[in-house]
């Protein structure tokens, strides 16, 4: 099989489609896990009652934890097409970056997580380091 | 029975997660790189990759840290646990440092700075939102009524021991 050459760069917009794709699709992912997660209870103290099995059976049969699943992997596919089309100096930070910061936006708005200055701080620091660590 | 402040088993989870994930797409890498380029025209090698010492080492990590991942936002927030994952990074650029003498840019230590003092900011707040009291069980809370991923989130080991009372 021959690897096709890369014709040209996308756009301005096509690159903010495809990182933006990752960015909802990854947070839609984590947030739906971690709702999951926070309705089955602490999984360490189900452990504890149950052994593994029972903690394993609890997060198996919880639809929200498949429904974060889909849209994590949603998020991969996404990155793959993105680091089809675009380098990957680009792709791993901005996307890695930001989606910390729409994360602490989701979370707020969705699970009613209490994100302090504290919180939005720290998120825009570990975003800029991210960046800065990966670019 | 919010956990306001972490048991040190929970810290070790929290350790896991930061250090799973960076050293298992790291072994992934490894042995993807160690192999001769792989055609789709071929895809039993991809499959034979899998069985490779770096690839497996690399996938138990990061099942490992799927687990990890898991078992912490179980007890604790989205936002307290997340930049425990972009910590791995800078565990690995310090790795990275120490045993393979790599060079680190001026850029990246203010990258590790920045996220450090992240990390320490949210390490010192609560781990987790206090929530008011439940009524009701798990499965009357995932009914079409209460549909909200806030209602969701709410532990179900909380709502057993008010059953048992």
């Amino acid at each position: 099989m021959t690897i096709p050459a890369i014709a040209a760069q996308p756009g301005v917009w096509a690159a903010t489609a495809m990182i933006a794709a990752i960015v909802l699709c990854s947070t839609a992912g984590e947030v739906l896990t971690a709702a999951a997660m926070k309705s089955i209870g602490d999984l360490d103290e189900i452990r504890a009652h149950s052994g593994l099995k029972g903690a394993i059976r609890a997060v198996v049969t919880c639809p929200l934890f498949f429904a974060g699943v889909s849209f994590l992997a949603l998020a991969f596919f996404s990155l793959l097409f993105a680091l089809n089309h675009l380098n990957l100096s680009l792709v791993a930070p901005a996307s890695a970056s930001l989606t910390l910061v729409t994360n602490a936006i989701a979370a707020k708005l969705f699970l009613k997580e209490n994100v302090d200055r504290r919180r939005w701080t720290a998120a825009v620091l570990v975003c800029i380091g991210v960046y800065f660590l990966a670019h | 029975m919010a956990h306001q402040r972490l048991l040190l088993r929970q810290y070790i989870i929290l350790g896991l997660v930061a250090i799973c994930a960076p050293l298992g797409d790291s072994c992934l890498s490894r042995g993807m790189t160690s192999l001769p380029a792989i055609s789709l025209a071929h895809p039993t090698t991809l499959i034979a990759a899998v069985f490779t010492p770096w690839i497996v080492i690399g996938i138990v990590l990061l099942i490992g840290f799927f687990a990890s991942y898991l078992t912490a936002l179980s007890w604790a927030d989205l936002t307290y646990v997340l930049p425990a994952t972009a910590f791995g990074n800078v565990i690995v650029a310090l790795l990275a440092r120490c045993w393979l003498h790599e060079p680190i840019s001026l850029q990246r230590w203010a990258g590790i700075v920045l996220i450090t003092v992240g990390v320490g900011f949210v390490a010192q707040g609560p781990s987790l939102t206090e929530r008011p009291a439940i009524e009701g069980s798990r499965m009357e809370r995932l009914t079409p009524e209460e549909p909200s991923l806030a209602n969701a989130a709410k532990p179900a080991v909380q709502i057993a021991e008010e059953q048992a009372q």
